[in-house]
């Protein structure tokens, strides 16, 4: 390392010890060549980097993708029957696929926007409080140091309808003359309901962290001059506070919509593993079945699944970026 | 519109909760700022300065006193009603509307009766563009633009909407040197302009001193003096007014008053015509760097006969136009302090003398009770 540094010194200043600062040329080649080794020695740093995520990341993934077009790929015996489009079409086709695929959807497009929503509703009230601001802070930050699956066990039990017993919230229901309904084995709308609700209490407090510190973060001094100007309550809000927390809604928003297409651990927390017969199975939680269920061992289907939550969540990202780019205020 | 100041205080909790005491920030003020005027707030920075323009515009309620726009009481009304306009020491240019909405903002907030349409607000926002020559910005972001640019920018959107009064905060501070002199200009030409009564703070007293119609000296939340700027400079009420205005700044020695002669040291520096009835006393006297007249000559002896007041000379500093010649005293204020003396370039000073000496303008000299530090002669 250290010959290798003195060996550099003199290249580092070429033109001073030369004493003749008007040869040009050389000095460029000397120069370039320093730029060569420099990049070389960039690529050196990089290369255990490189190599992990080759191995870990990129190989996995073109992996993934000559799966899904490999027929009945068996991955203990290593073969296949021959190669085309017939695993997308099993899967397209799978009934259980597209109601995963409707459940995710429907998941997605509710409690994305609901919770950023919510998130920043609960942001503005912490935000105005002064006093026990940080206990509050505190409460709403708990959901998220807690286990999903706890978490999930709590929601199930206040929840669902026994022979026994009708559970917390139906009792709360009874009360305005309302149920008992099942939310854990009864109709799909109520399941559907229980989910969003978990899923949103689940996310929540991640946003409102975030949000809470982009709030603080607009220079109070705005908000003193839209008073003086005159300016309603409402209009600082959407004139001043949006425009400039956007960045980070857009954030929350991009990352709300991968992380809620991805979602299947909530999923089993509420219904338990086998959320094919529930009816509550998303596309993640069909890519485990297709691989590792009582209906598994089909890893082509598992990666064809795979490749078409990919391209659904890239092209959702891509719009995402676009509007925010549109919309940004930098 | 005048702006009449009765009894105003402003106390804040102190920041160091183990101390029960309050903080003033502004103590008591009564005053009335006339109509159409330019008045600057003066001092040194913690003096209130800017807790005071903040009750100006209502941004602060005052725990005691009242503020009186012309004869209404604004005090109980809110900053959103006041319709005063202000400019920011950080300018809160809104960084995501370019210059043309930053400066309808106010405007759009217009409710009601007053409410204008959108040809009405173009045209206002390029009238108040026009008042601070950033015509050709209109389309730019805030932070496009230099500071002295957004500067400019500001003042339109404070100015857009008419407002009774206008408010600056330390407008010049976020500049550099040469556009600090350019933009205090320019504010003057635009107060002249518009006709608006505007204060402004400043800690700043060159700042104050130039464009200011009126200065009022703060210290500690008290006013400390009011009056045009060279009424100010040339009568200052009290030690801390005479030091605070001026550069350099006036050079303060410790004497007394005995038997009508005003000593320092054991030099009599004016005589009985300037000291009159004065009673025996420690004083203070500071002497304006201008106060000073040169003696020529050796041991400034020119015409046989040496100066009232002498020091040792440490240098001589040539600024061209005049200059500077400084020096030390043993009866300094502040031991060991580098007095300044300003002479015309015209004199002539041996650099390698010991002791130079002056003459005293007796206008330049001001005397101060060593005890209230108030002024005496």
């Amino acid at each position: 390392m250290s010959a290798n540094v003195e060996k550099q010194e003199p290249n580092r200043s070429p033109v001073i010890p030369s004493g003749k600062p008007s040869s040009g040329a050389p000095t460029y080649r000397k120069s370039s060549a320093l730029t060569k080794l420099k990049s070389l020695k960039a690529w050196l740093y990089l290369l255990p980097a490189l190599v992990f995520l080759g191995i870990f990341m990129v190989y996995p993934l073109i992996d993934v993708l000559v799966y899904s077009f490999e027929e009945g790929y068996n991955s203990a015996s290593q073969t296949s029957f021959g190669t085309g489009w017939f695993n997308y079409a099993y899967v397209l086709h799978d009934p259980y696929f597209l109601q995963a695929v409707k459940n995710t959807f429907i998941i997605v497009i509710i409690t994305v926007p609901l919770s950023t929503l919510l998130a920043l509703l609960i942001s503005l009230g912490l935000n105005s409080i002064k006093k026990l601001k940080e206990v509050f802070q505190t409460i709403f930050f708990l959901p998220y140091v807690t286990n999903t699956l706890a978490v999930g066990l709590v929601f199930m039990i206040m929840f669902k309808k026994t022979p026994y017993t009708d559970g917390l919230i139906n009792m709360i229901l009874s009360i305005f003359k309302a149920g008992p309904i099942d939310f854990i084995d009864g109709p799909y709308w109520a399941k559907m309901f229980v989910m969003c609700f978990y899923t949103i209490w689940v996310v929540l407090p991640f946003k409102v962290l975030i949000l809470t510190s982009a709030l603080a973060s607009v220079d109070e001094v705005y908000y003193k001059a839209a008073r003086i100007d005159g300016t309603s309550r409402f209009r600082q809000f959407t004139h001043i506070t949006l425009p400039m927390i956007s960045p980070m809604i857009f954030y929350l928003v991009i990352t709300g919509f991968i992380g809620a297409f991805k979602a299947y651990s909530d999923e089993v927390a509420i219904f338990g593993t086998n959320l094919n017969s529930a009816g509550m199975n998303t596309i993640v939680g069909y890519v485990y079945d297709m691989l590792y269920g009582d209906s598994g061992g089909y890893p082509s289907y598992a990666a064809a699944a795979a490749l078409i939550l990919f391209a659904i969540v890239f092209t959702i990202t891509v719009i995402n970026l676009l509007l925010s780019k549109k919309t940004s205020i930098r | 519109m005048k702006i009449r100041f009765e009894g105003l205080t402003k106390r804040f909790p102190n920041r160091n909760k183990k101390i029960k005491a309050e903080v003033v920030a502004v103590d008591h003020f009564t005053f009335e700022i006339p109509d159409g005027k330019l008045v600057g707030l003066l001092g040194p920075s913690g003096c209130g300065k800017s807790t005071a323009l903040n009750l100006i515009c209502g941004l602060e309620t005052p725990t005691e006193g009242r503020i009186f726009f012309d004869e209404d009481d604004v005090t109980d009304i809110p900053a959103e009603s006041r319709g005063v306009g202000m400019v920011f020491q950080s300018y809160a240019l809104y960084p995501h509307l370019n210059v043309r909405k930053n400066i309808m903002f106010p405007l759009q907030n217009l409710k009601g009766e007053q409410k204008l349409t959108k040809e009405q607000m173009e045209s206002k926002a390029m009238e108040a563009a026009r008042i601070v020559q950033i015509e050709e910005l209109m389309d730019r972001k805030p932070n496009e633009m230099s500071g002295g640019q957004q500067q400019r920018v500001a003042i339109a959107r404070a100015l857009v909407k008419m407002p009774r009064v206008l408010l600056l905060d330390e407008p010049l501070s976020n500049l550099d040197a040469r556009l600090r002199i350019q933009t205090r200009e320019e504010i003057k030409r635009i107060q002249n302009e518009t006709k608006i009564t505007t204060v402004f703070v400043t800690h700043d007293q060159e700042e104050a001193m130039s464009i200011s119609d009126l200065i009022v000296v703060m210290k500690d939340g008290a006013i400390h003096q009011i009056g045009k700027p060279q009424e100010v400079y040339d009568q200052p009420a009290n030690l801390f007014v005479a030091k605070f205005l001026g550069t350099p700044p006036i050079n303060v020695f410790t004497g007394r008053i005995e038997g009508g002669k005003l000593l320092i040291g054991d030099e009599e520096i004016l005589g009985k015509d300037y000291v009159k009835d004065t009673p025996d006393q420690e004083v203070y006297i500071g002497i304006r760097p201008e106060g000073f007249v040169l003696r020529e000559g050796k041991d400034g002896a020119l015409d046989g006969k040496a100066g009232v007041f002498s020091g040792k000379l440490l240098a001589i500093e040539v600024m061209g136009r005049d200059t500077s010649v400084v020096f030390s005293h043993g009866s300094s204020e502040i031991e060991g302090t580098r007095h300044r003396a300003i002479v015309s370039s015209d004199n002539r000073i041996d650099p390698d003398s010991e002791k130079v000496f002056f003459d005293l303008n007796p206008k330049k000299v001001f005397v101060f009770s060593k005890e209230s530090q108030e002024r005496l002669l």
